[in-house]
């Protein structure tokens, strides 16, 4: 069956059963492999995009369920995705990676409703994105040092 | 072939996940549970211990896994017919609806989404705190849910449509996929309320 999804400001048409994964049609349709598959059930959040500007994970999103407009890491843009893309890339955050598009999206969303948000701030909103890297420690550096760098 | 995929990709993610989701997966549902229906309680004479008995049957419902899983005690719900805490942390937040990045519409859609086993409602979210029932007492629950400053200031007629129609209370009798349902029907449920609130609404002791 068709649908018609919006994706980084522009209209897709993907032919796929209604309860495709959006994270599937993204990846093999529309061919963004930016967004990551880690587990498939809601317990990683390597598969965040957003939809309408909130954090979503595309893994259990049906493609019949997605009204709005999906942004995912490809096209994130604006001055927290800037604020968050220099932090990661000063402080060195990924090992491997493999998350880090999901962190970034959750990170991003985090700044976005809360321009300066505490440790427990930054647990709650990151704690659904695993790394098997455990680049905890770093994620939170860096989001402070993001946060700080709004400030100004 | 959606439910293989994702468990491969759990099983896969190993150590960091540590089977929640597989745990989850493999549970099978027991059979699910009855409700007695209003009228067989025309043979307890007495008002008083009828309305009681009727709350006591009700029970059976409020202090399910499927309604006291999103009444929590704490700011963190539970999750599965064994109650484990949410995985992962989620809380309460502001409005019911989670921590600002961490929705709850950041998992949990509109409907089911059984390939993987997410439960959804269209306004899917955690009773406040006034309406915490974990570790409460049938007696204390009855109680709580009688009192407008608890309970969202209902009224009898509005508790009952509430429990009624509301789609997310609904949802404990269509829970997809292993997870027991609620015993009985939302109908018979409201039925069992509405003749509760008719008896003079009496709490069990
Ligand atoms: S792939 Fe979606 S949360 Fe893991
Ligand atoms: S950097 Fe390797 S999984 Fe996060």
């Amino acid at each position: 069956m068709a649908h018609t999804l919006s994706v980084n400001g522009r209209s897709h048409t993907v032919d796929v059963d209604a309860d495709t994964p959006l994270l599937w049609a993204i990846r093999d349709n529309i061919g963004l492999t930016g967004t990551k598959f880690g587990c498939g059930v809601a317990q990683c959040g390597a598969c965040t995009v957003w939809i309408d500007g909130q954090p979503v994970r595309s893994c259990v999103t049906p493609v019949s369920a997605v009204e709005g407009k999906v942004t995912t890491i490809e096209a994130l843009e604006g001055k927290e995705a800037r604020a968050v893309q220099a932090a990661w890339d000063t402080i060195d955050v990924p090992q491997c990676g493999y998350c880090q598009s999901g962190q970034v999206m959750s990170a991003v969303a985090l700044l976005k409703e809360n321009p300066k948000p505490s440790d427990r701030d930054i647990d709650l909103a990151m704690n659904g994105n695993i790394c098997r890297c455990a680049t905890y420690a770093r994620i939170r550096t860096a989001i402070h040092a993001a946060a700080r760098s709004l400030e100004g | 072939m959606l439910r293989q995929t994702a468990l491969a990709a759990v099983a896969g993610l190993g150590l960091a996940l540590a089977g929640t989701a597989i745990t989850t997966a493999q549970t099978p549902t027991p059979p699910a549970g009855t409700l007695r229906p209003v009228e067989s309680f025309q043979s307890i004479a007495q008002r008083e211990a009828r309305s009681a008995a009727i709350f006591t049957e009700m029970g059976k419902v409020l202090q399910h896994p499927r309604c006291v899983n999103c009444h929590p005690a704490t700011e963190r719900p539970r999750q599965t017919d064994a109650q484990r805490p949410h995985q992962p942390l989620v809380v309460r937040g502001k409005d019911g609806h989670g921590a600002p990045g961490m929705a709850c519409s950041t998992c949990h859609g509109k409907e089911n989404f059984d390939p993987a086993r997410v439960p959804g409602d269209g306004h899917w979210a955690l009773a406040p705190a006034s309406m915490a029932w974990e570790g409460k007492t049938l007696g204390q629950i009855c109680e709580q849910l009688k009192d407008p400053n608890r309970n969202g200031s209902r009224d009898m007629a509005a508790l009952i449509k509430h429990v009624a129609e509301d789609s997310l209370v609904g949802w404990a009798w269509r829970p997809g996929p292993g997870r027991q349902p609620a015993p009985g029907t939302q109908d018979q449920f409201g039925a069992l309320l509405k003749a509760w609130g008719e008896t003079g609404a009496v709490c069990p002791r």
